[in-house]
Formats: C-alpha cells, sequence, structure tokens
C-alpha cells in the first residue's frame, strides 16, 4: 500500500515536470510541440537517448498521419513510462573520458581539429554542419587548434552544475 | 590457414566498431548538452518576457486605479483637492500659442564653447549625417537645436494623414527599418523609438531630422512608447531631464506635442499595412483615417467625453458602436481581475464573449481572486470621502460636478476624443497577434487585444489588404511570421533584454511587395562569445532579476510555504515549493526547471523555507533592523514609486514635499496592501529627508534606499536611516507600524 502511495506521488511529480518542459515549447499554447523540438524536450528531462532512439521514440509519439506536432496527451504516458524505468541515462564523466581516448589511439591525450571533424561527421550518428561548428567553437584550443579532451570534459561537466 | 588474416580482419573490424561506438556515445552525449543549455536558453527567455510584462500590468493597473480615484474621489479637503488635479492634469503641459514656441527656443543662448552639431533650418542632408556622426562621438545636441528639431518636426507631421500612403513606384525599395535614406531607399520606422537603452533622445532626433531631409522617403509610425506617460516608467523622462538639465521640461513637453501627431500607420502599396501593435476585429480604417489622432495624448489614460456629450453631439459623427457599459475597474469586488499567468494563455479561462475589449480599465476579465484588503480599503476610503462631503446621493453629486468640469474643459479647449476613436487607436498601438481564432482583452498588457488569424483574414479581405507588419513583441530571431504569414513581427532592436539574448532584424520590401528579412546582433562581444557563454550572461541577468522579485514576494511566499507545511516542521518538498512560488508570483514560469538555480540542493528532497528566504534577502539587503515588509514593500514597487514621484513631480524640479509625500503614500497603502500607520509614514519621510528641509529629493530617495542597500551588505549600520528611526520610533519589527 505504502509503496504504491510513493510510486503515485512520484508519478505525479514526474507528470508535473513533464508538463514543465512539454510548455517551454508549446508556443501556441494549445498543448503541442513542434516534432522538431521533442528532442530537445526529452533531452533536458534527464535522458540521453541516440538520434535512433530518438527516432523510435517520435514514431511512439506521432499521430497516424503525421501532422509535423505532437500532442501532450500522446507525449505525457511516453514520457512517464522513460522516467519511470529510467531508460536513456546520461554518460558518466568517465565513460566520456574512455571514448575520448578510443579515438585518441596514439593517447596523446588530445584530437587535434581535422581528428574531430573526421571522427564527428564521418562516424557515429554524424554532426550537422552546424552542430560540428558549434562544438568547435567551444572545444578546440586555437593555439594548438587541437582539443584536451580530459579538460574540455571537466569544463562542461561544471558548466552542467 | 590464414589465421593470421582473418585475426587481423576481426581486430581491424573491432577497431573500427569501437571508433563508431565512442564516436556515437560523444555525439549522443553533446546532443544532450545542446538540448540542455537550448533549454536554458529558452527559460531565461521566459522569465524576461514574464517580468516585463508583469511590470506593464503594474504600469497599467496602477493607472486604473489612479484613473478610478480620480473619477470617483471626492476629496474631503481643497488641500487633497489641489493634490489630486496637481497629480493627474494630464493637460499640465497645456497647449502653448505658437508665438511662445518660437520664443521658446529661439530665446536660448547657445555658448561659444559649444561644440556639438549645429542646425540651421531647412535642414540639409548634410546636417543630418553630421548629426549621426555627432552622436557616434558622443556629443550632445544643445537644447536650443533640440527644441528648434521639434518643432519643425512638428509642423510637418501636422500635415500628415493618420494613415500615411507610400508607393513603391516612387522608391524601389522600402525597408521597415534602418539604415540611410535615399530617393530608391524609403524607410519605415514603425515605432517604440524610445525608452530603452539611454540614447533615446539621440535616436529621436537622428529620425526626425532625417524625416525632415528625406520627408518623401522617411516615415514613423507612433508606437505605444510614444506616449509621455509611458515614458514616465520606462525611463525616456528621466534620460530627457538628466541629459537637460534646464530645459528638459520644454523638450518632454514639446515631445508630448510631436509625439500625438505620429501617423498612426503606414500603408504600401495600399496591399501592405504597417502599424505597431496590431488589430482588432472591430478596426476601422476608415475611422482611423479621419478621426484627429493628436487628440489621444496619451493611450494610458482616456479622457474621454461622456455619454450625455455624445448625445449633444452633432449628426456628422462616424458611426459609433454604441459604447458597452463602462467597464468596472479591476480592483472593485464586481469585476474579476486578471489571469494569473502570461504566458498561459490557454488556460485563461475567458468568458465566452464577443466583446472585443481593448479598454485598459478592466473589465470582464477572469482570474485570481483580488485581495480582500485592496477591495475593502478603496471602498472604505470612498465611503469615508462620501460621508465627510456630506452626501445624500452620491451619483447626483457626481453628475453635477462633472458637467461643471466639462463646460470649463469644452470652453476652447482640444475636443476629447471619443470613447470609440480613443479604442480604435489603443487597438492599433497595444494588441498582439495570438494563434487561437477570435479576438479578446489583451489582459497581458492591459491594452488593446488579442486577434486571432480570422481577425486578420476579415481585415485584409476587408480593405483588400495582402499582410501586415508589424512590431511591439520582442522575438528571438528579430521577427516572426504568423497567422499563415499574413502577419510579419518585426523587432529590430537587438539585446533587448540583455545583451545577446535576441537578434534584431529588418524587413525590405520591393515592388513585388515579397518581404525579405535580414537579421543582425548588434554587439562584437557576443560575436566571439559561444553559445554557451552567450546564454549563461543572459540568464545569469534574467535569473537576478528573477531573485529580486522574489525577494519583493517574501511575505506572500512564507505565508504559501506555511501553508504546505502543516505539522510546522520548517520543511517543505520540492515540489511544493515550485507551487508555492508559482500561486505567490502568477509568472508562468517552469519553476521545476529553474530550481536547480534558485535553490540549493538539499538533502532528500527538503526545503527548509525559512532560511531560504532568508538567503534571498541576504542577497538584497542584510541588515536586521531594518523594516523588512515595508522596504520589500519598496523593493517590490520601486519602479511604480518612481513613476509616482515623477508624476507629483510636474515640474520636475526632482523635489517634492514631506507631504506630498505622505499624501501619495496614503493614497498608494491600499493598492499596495499594506497596513501603515501615518507615524511610520511621517518618520520615513524625515529620515529620507537628510537635509531636513521639508523636501524629499526624488533621486535621493532612490538613492538613499540604494545606499540603504549598499552600506547593509558592507554591515555598516550608522548609514542606516531606517535602523536609526526604527530605535527611535520603536518601530522595530515588521508589522508592527
Amino acid at each position: 500500500m505504502i509503496h504504491k502511495d510513493k510510486e503515485r506521488i512520484i508519478v505525479a511529480e514526474f507528470h508535473k515536470k513533464i508538463k514543465e518542459a512539454f510548455e517551454v515549447f508549446d508556443h501556441e499554447s494549445n498543448n503541442t510541440v513542434d516534432v522538431r523540438e521533442i528532442g530537445t524536450i526529452i533531452r533536458s528531462l534527464g535522458c540521453c537517448p541516440t538520434e535512433g532512439e530518438l527516432h523510435d521514440l517520435i514514431a511512439e509519439v506521432e499521430e497516424e498521419e503525421p501532422t509535423g506536432y505532437i500532442r501532450f496527451e500522446k507525449f505525457l504516458p511516453v514520457m512517464t513510462e522513460i522516467l519511470l524505468e529510467r531508460r536513456y541515462r546520461p554518460i558518466p564523466e568517465d565513460v566520456l573520458l574512455r571514448a575520448f581516448e578510443v579515438l585518441d589511439s596514439a593517447k596523446r591525450g588530445f584530437l587535434t581539429k581535422d581528428e574531430l571533424i573526421k571522427y564527428m561527421t564521418e562516424e557515429g550518428e554524424p554532426f550537422s554542419q552546424e552542430e560540428m561548428e558549434e562544438m568547435l567553437s567551444a572545444a578546440i584550443d586555437p593555439e594548438s587548434n587541437s582539443i584536451h579532451y580530459k579538460d574540455y570534459i571537466t569544463m562542461m561537466v561544471i558548466d552542467e552544475n | 590457414m590464414g589465421s593470421g588474416t582473418s585475426t587481423r580482419h576481426h581486430s581491424a573490424f573491432q577497431n573500427a566498431e569501437r571508433t563508431f561506438k565512442a564516436a556515437a556515445l560523444i555525439q549522443r552525449w553533446y546532443r544532450r548538452y545542446v538540448a540542455r543549455l537550448e533549454m536554458r536558453r529558452r527559460c531565461t527567455w521566459s522569465i524576461f518576457q514574464s517580468i516585463e510584462y508583469a511590470g506593464q500590468q503594474d504600469q497599467v493597473k496602477l493607472h486604473d486605479f489612479f484613473s478610478y480615484l480620480m473619477d470617483h474621489f471626492i476629496p474631503s479637503s481643497h488641500n487633497q483637492r489641489e493634490f489630486l488635479t496637481h497629480m493627474f492634469t494630464e493637460d499640465r503641459f497645456a497647449q502653448d500659442s505658437e508665438m511662445e514656441k518660437c520664443s521658446d527656443y529661439e530665446s536660448i543662448e547657445v555658448p561659444d564653447s559649444y561644440t556639438g552639431p549645429r542646425l540651421s533650418f531647412p535642414l540639409l542632408p548634410d546636417h543630418a549625417t553630421a548629426l549621426i556622426e555627432a552622436f557616434r562621438l558622443k556629443q550632445q545636441l544643445h537644447a536650443r537645436y533640440v527644441l528648434n528639431l521639434l518643432y519643425e518636426t512638428k509642423k510637418h507631421l501636422v500635415q500628415l494623414p493618420n494613415i500615411n500612403r507610400v508607393s513603391t513606384c516612387y522608391s524601389e525599395e522600402i525597408t521597415v527599418c534602418n539604415g540611410l535614406p535615399s530617393p530608391e531607399r524609403s524607410y519605415v520606422f514603425n515605432g517604440d523609438f524610445v525608452d530603452r537603452g539611454k540614447d533615446s533622445v539621440e535616436i529621436l532626433m537622428i529620425l526626425f531630422a532625417f524625416m525632415l531631409v528625406y520627408p518623401k522617403e522617411f516615415h514613423l509610425n507612433r508606437g505605444n512608447h510614444e506616449d509621455h506617460m509611458v515614458n514616465l516608467r520606462y525611463g525616456f523622462t528621466k534620460e530627457v531631464m538628466n541629459k537637460y538639465k534646464i530645459h528638459g521640461k520644454e523638450i518632454l513637453r514639446t515631445l508630448q506635442d510631436v509625439f500625438c501627431w505620429l501617423p498612426l500607420a503606414t500603408l504600401i502599396d495600399e496591399k501592405v499595412l504597417i502599424l505597431h501593435g496590431g488589430v482588432s476585429d472591430i478596426t476601422d480604417l476608415e475611422l482611423l483615417d479621419k478621426i484627429e489622432r493628436n487628440k489621444i495624448v496619451s493611450t494610458m489614460r482616456c479622457k474621454t467625453r461622456r455619454k450625455k456629450e455624445k448625445q449633444m453631439e452633432e449628426k456628422g459623427k462616424a458611426n459609433r458602436k454604441s459604447s458597452a457599459q463602462e467597464p468596472i475597474p479591476w480592483f472593485l469586488p464586481q469585476s474579476r481581475s486578471l489571469p494569473s499567468s502570461p504566458l498561459r494563455l490557454s488556460s485563461y479561462k475567458a468568458h465566452k464573449t464577443n466583446r472585443s475589449s481593448s479598454i485598459p480599465c478592466g473589465g470582464c476579465l477572469d482570474g485570481r481572486e483580488l485581495s480582500r484588503q485592496v477591495r475593502s480599503s478603496v471602498e472604505l476610503e470612498l465611503e469615508r470621502c462620501r460621508q465627510q462631503a456630506g452626501l445624500l446621493v452620491t451619483g447626483q453629486k457626481e453628475e453635477a460636478s462633472r458637467s461643471a468640469s466639462e463646460a470649463d474643459s469644452e470652453a476652447g479647449e482640444l475636443q476629447k476624443p471619443t470613447q470609440e476613436e480613443w479604442r480604435q487607436v489603443v487597438d492599433i498601438l497595444w494588441s498582439d497577434p495570438m494563434a487561437q481564432e477570435g479576438c479578446k482583452a489583451n489582459t497581458i498588457r492591459g491594452g488593446g487585444c488579442y486577434f486571432g488569424p480570422d481577425v486578420t483574414q476579415q481585415l485584409l479581405q476587408k480593405y483588400n489588404l495582402r499582410f501586415l507588419i508589424r512590431s511591439h513583441e520582442c522575438k528571438p530571431e528579430g521577427y516572426e511570421f504568423c497567422h499563415n504569414r499574413k502577419v510579419l513581427t518585426i523587432f529590430s532592436a537587438s539585446n533587448y533584454y540583455e545583451v545577446g539574448s535576441n537578434r534584431g532584424a529588418y524587413v525590405k520590401l520591393g515592388p513585388a511587395l515579397t518581404p525579405h528579412i535580414v537579421q543582425y546582433q548588434a554587439n562584437k562581444v557576443t560575436n566571439t562569445l559561444t553559445m554557451r557563454q552567450r546564454i549563461s550572461r543572459v540568464e545569469e541577468s534574467a535569473l537576478r532579476a528573477l531573485r529580486e522579485k522574489l525577494f519583493a514576494h517574501s511575505s506572500d511566499l512564507l505565508s504559501e510555504f506555511k501553508k504546505h507545511d502543516a505539522d510546522k516542521v520548517g520543511l517543505i518538498t520540492l515540489s511544493d515549493w515550485a507551487a508555492a512560488v508559482e500561486s505567490a508570483l502568477h509568472l508562468g514560469l517552469p519553476w521545476r526547471m529553474l530550481r536547480s538555480q534558485l535553490v540549493n540542493s538539499s538533502a532528500d528532497n527538503m526545503l527548509e523555507y525559512k532560511s531560504w528566504l532568508k538567503n534571498l534577502a541576504k542577497e538584497q539587503l542584510s541588515h536586521e533592523n531594518i523594516q523588512s515588509s515595508l522596504l520589500e514593500t519598496l523593493y517590490r514597487n520601486r519602479s511604480n514609486l518612481e513613476t509616482i514621484f515623477r508624476i507629483i513631480d510636474s515640474d520636475h524640479s526632482g523635489f517634492i514635499s514631506l507631504d506630498e509625500f505622505r499624501q501619495t503614500w496614503k493614497l498608494l497603502s491600499s493598492h499596495m496592501n499594506i497596513d501603515i500607520t501615518d507615524d511610520c509614514i511621517c518618520d520615513l519621510a524625515r529620515s529620507i529627508d537628510f537635509n531636513k528641509d521639508g523636501h524629499i529629493d526624488i533621486n535621493e530617495f532612490l538613492e538613499a534606499f540604494r545606499l540603504v542597500e549598499k552600506s547593509c551588505l558592507e554591515g555598516d549600520t550608522s548609514e542606516c536611516p531606517q535602523a536609526t528611526n526604527a530605535k527611535d520610533s520603536g518601530c522595530n519589527s515588521p508589522g508592527a507600524c
């Protein structure tokens, strides 16, 4: 019984959070958001899905005949489930560091600008040009023209908090 | 067997896979980071907007209150009557004769030491460009030339129609908003030239100068800030008085005139309508074309002719929809007041009315219940006055006094606009588009309405127009289309809220009338910052403003928190915190998202609310002896107070008497919902009057307030007038007064 109550409270809290995040993008105040903003909403709620996972999620919350808009009524239950199951957990710092180290096969402690561009635009789920430029602007040390990923990660993580 | 090769292949494959996964992981992480930044950016935006709109609401609420008092308050003493008239006479700046105007500026001597631009009329293009150069070098135009320019500007404006018609076959390109004009390039500036930034005077000078030099190519529309009442609050009045200490008053007076002669709209090729705010379902361009636009001195306070008068009018008047019964001001029990959140329009349970109420004075509105104290205190005050005046039937006396004053005002003075005329202009200058169909009162602004795509369509069809261009709302990208691309919002002030907050834009129209948008961001610094840094800066600014607002509502917050703490443990959940804050502030902000920025992490999701409030106060001002509720109220109403003082200080001398201060405070006390005795007011007044000469310097008052803040932060008790007085008068604890 107590367990059920607790869960209800948690769910209620999730609902409020989800509603808040959704409303930030609900420009017309009609409980819909542009489908292109769904990724931002989900991620700001603490989840870290891949583009592929995001794509699947969108398919789940879209209308039968996609309108380009996602309705809150459809979004809420799906998102609540995700939060309850703690799906798409964020990536811990050390895991992120190891990922960079994999790319830095020579173990220099940094990646050159060109290397970063190559990996980010040709591997995994490639960046768009805009995404690449934005990442470069903050990550690349202009003097060495490289990214010292350990410092970069530390900086980004502090910024988050 | 080839196992070597396959091992190599295998490890090569493994490597490729690992690389792929690593890259994917980094990308996944990065995309989340960017999404969170984007969310922060949106939240920051919401903060600024909701605070700005709440401020606008305040402004209007205050005006409603005073307008109502003006109309219904029967002063019990001659002094009170004097005081009120003195405070609220809109016609303070009486219409001077032309002769007086001439001598106004001609008699002003310009010293030889003056190195700024010297203008002669008629203005030549060189003068205009010289002005720009001079301002770039931070020079100030001498008052004589300012007044001269304004006088010439008015002469020009008077000949213009209400709706300015511009044709593209004359000029090849029309730009709505920036740059240097020439015969091939016409410009339309769509209002709100002042009140933001500290160079409003200079901007006006440039605009007017160019308008005089290129009268056929340069067009200005009036915005809601081209209004002396609005200027009082938003800083333009202050700017003028600071820059022109001797002639500021005259300049403001002349400007009041110039503003009300600004055309209301511009029509391009009879197809594109450009106006500042928007339209409503009753917008009548033919009527607007015919009214005497200079009668609408300010859209804030409508002194319209009474119904009686209207009946007595000549039949020639335009077809007027009979104005519905007078709207009920928001602070009276019969009205339903403003909705809680500016951003949640859909939850605003609108009465299903077809009435397109665009009157700033409240009227059929819905929302939260008004504080009983306010209502009853206003009613009590009125009752008391009526009794004192010895009236049996209030109605009669009011009617009598009104028609008397009307008779006076009629004689030789400017005819006031009708309710309908005024409403039409307010709609044009204050309305905002909305996504939903229909037309409803713009409760956020307190003026004009929200108009839906159907209203736009109706208007475009009626007058055979192609689309509307308007401004009035800040947009992150500087522009925004809506209503099926039939309405274009153009906002040209980049970095409006804060450096990096938004881009500016202007639109160009060629003969085909296709809009071409140009965006920019006017700050070198922002270009070198990363997105992250830009967002952080703006965010910090927004959060600071928000914390200030939170502090100003400390008492409300405390009572809301207590509601969630039935067992009086001193703790509430973070979820309750969010709910409580929204109930107290009504800003409609995503509090759960902002929480991490406003609340230090606490153990098990519980918050010690009292110490949280204490910390808030510490940030703002930290001396325990200060009568915190009084200061809190002062703080919350800081900008209102300044406005009010400036209204009282009609000669802009910068001084108000202690008595005026007390009277004002009394009038305000019901509005501000605090209980304060006369003694406390006297003490407050005396403590602020540092040199004990019976006058309070407005600037010093506000300065003193800031000093109090500052010195208390530095822990210097001797500087705290409040503290000393508190000990003397015995008002040491909040609420004791």
